[in-house]
């Protein structure tokens, strides 16, 4: 879909929701996960005319509220005050998730554990004993949209890759990413195959050698 | 038959015996019953299984309910945050039993009990631990797995305003499980701001029509 491009240094923070901004498709309606998916949002332009919905029954989503805009009735899926924006709507809980159950989102960001070549996606519990477990949206959000991306670090603190053969974390859902943004690299997922469209701060062949899959790279 | 006009919260709330089944709304603190909530800590009822999103909130509503032992099991989707202390401490201590589900299956299970289905399949925690147990189908190649209905005893509803028909309408995203909530319960008990005389709502506006309500109480409110 696109030609591989490369970078001296690492994506920050911003760059990268920059960088996912803009491929978000104009008009697109999206969810935006809780952390660093929900940075996107300050990198959406008006011109791209994209609707945020909110997992807790709102379409239309405006920015964080500040000031006398604070509501405690008007609040986001990670139960921060927002604003509301001309055309938004507010529906209930189920008719929330079977919008998004259903198909009709057409792009979800979220965060992960861990994704593997195959697109399952771990991002819910890690697994710990005594941990204690909570789902939220995950799940609903994971298979729901027609497009589900994940933004993440590539590595773990102790250098691991998050990007695998096969999820060591419970599993959120199967087969539902096709897309990763990380510091160092995007990745495209298609049937099993993972397809390196830029590499960041890394060649293609440093990272090949760092990942413990196979990796094609973009024409 | 039109609801029970209750003066008090304590008075709509008396009905609630031991080992009641109650649906509470709100997602956090938006559309959470709050006063109805502490009339149910007052009213004394114990051994309760509560469905609601969370697992209370700092020191206030469920969380209370949870710190003093009332609720023997939650059924929730995010029971852990940075201020569920009460809840995680009975967790732990193994004095409150959890069942864990994804929040669209939640929702949809309310859904369906106030819909009369008996149960539906979902994609959603399809191949997840969350599915463990559960029958599972393949339907044109894609995986589901069988949910059932939540119903309950009581449903405790936050809403902005009722006729005395019990029709309500909400306010922004406070609105959350409530609609889906007083369907699903054989007794509705719904705390608004004003209770409007019959006629005073727009039919069309009308979210949660009056046949779903039981019981109302106004407390007044800011808005």
């Amino acid at each position: 879909m696109s030609t591989f491009t490369t970078t001296e240094a690492a994506l920050n923070r911003d760059e990268m929701a920059k960088i996912v901004a803009a491929d978000i498709p104009a008009g697109a309606f999206v969810n935006l996960g809780i952390g660093q998916p929900t940075n996107v949002s300050n990198f959406l332009t008006a011109q791209q005319g994209v609707t945020l919905h909110t997992e807790n029954g709102m379409l239309g989503m405006g920015p964080v509220a500040t000031g006398d805009d604070i509501d405690e009735d008007l609040i986001n899926a990670g139960k921060i005050p927002v604003t509301e924006l001309p055309g938004a709507s507010y529906f209930h809980h189920a008719d929330s998730f079977a919008m998004m159950r259903g198909g009709h989102l057409d792009v979800c960001v979220l965060g992960a554990f861990q994704v593997s070549e195959a697109g399952d996606l771990a991002n819910w519990h890690t697994g710990a004993p005594g941990a204690i477990p909570a789902v939220g949206g995950a799940m609903d959000l994971a298979i729901g949209a027609k497009a589900t991306w994940v933004m993440m670090g590539l590595f773990t603190k102790t250098g691991e890759s998050k990007l695998v053969e096969a999820l060591s974390y419970p599993v959120t859902g199967l087969g539902c990413v096709s897309r990763i943004y990380t510091e160092s690299a995007i990745f495209d997922l298609s049937g099993g195959t993972v397809t390196v469209r830029s590499t960041h701060g890394i060649s293609f062949e440093e990272l090949a050698q760092r990942l413990p899959i196979d990796l094609a790279k973009a024409a | 038959m039109a609801p029970r006009i209750a003066t008090t919260a304590a008075e709509a709330v008396a009905n609630i015996h031991d080992s009641a089944t109650i649906l509470i709304g709100g997602f956090g603190n938006a559309g959470q019953p709050m006063e109805l909530i502490d009339a149910l800590m007052d009213c004394g009822a114990k051994d309760l299984t509560v469905i609601n999103n969370n697992a209370g909130q700092a020191d206030a509503g469920l969380a209370l309910l949870i710190k003093e032992r009332r609720v023997k099991k939650i059924i929730c989707s995010f029971p852990r945050q940075s201020d569920s202390w009460h809840f995680d401490e009975a967790y732990r201590a193994g004095e409150i039993e959890l069942e864990l589900v994804p929040q669209g299956n939640l929702a949809e299970r309310i859904r369906a009990a106030g819909a009369g289905i008996g149960g539906f399949f979902t994609p959603t925690g399809y191949g997840t631990l969350l599915a463990e147990g559960k029958e599972t189908r393949v339907i044109d190649g894609k995986g589901y797995v069988l949910e059932s209905p939540i119903s309950a005893d009581f449903a405790l509803v936050k809403a902005l305003r009722a006729d005395t028909h019990g029709n309500l309408i909400y306010r922004k995203t406070a609105r959350n499980f409530g609609p889906i909530m007083a369907a699903a319960a054989k007794s509705a008990i719904v705390q608004v701001d004003d209770i409007v005389q019959t006629g005073q709502l727009d039919p069309e506006v009308v979210v949660t029509p009056g046949i779903y309500v039981d019981t109302l109480v106004a407390l007044g409110g800011k808005n």
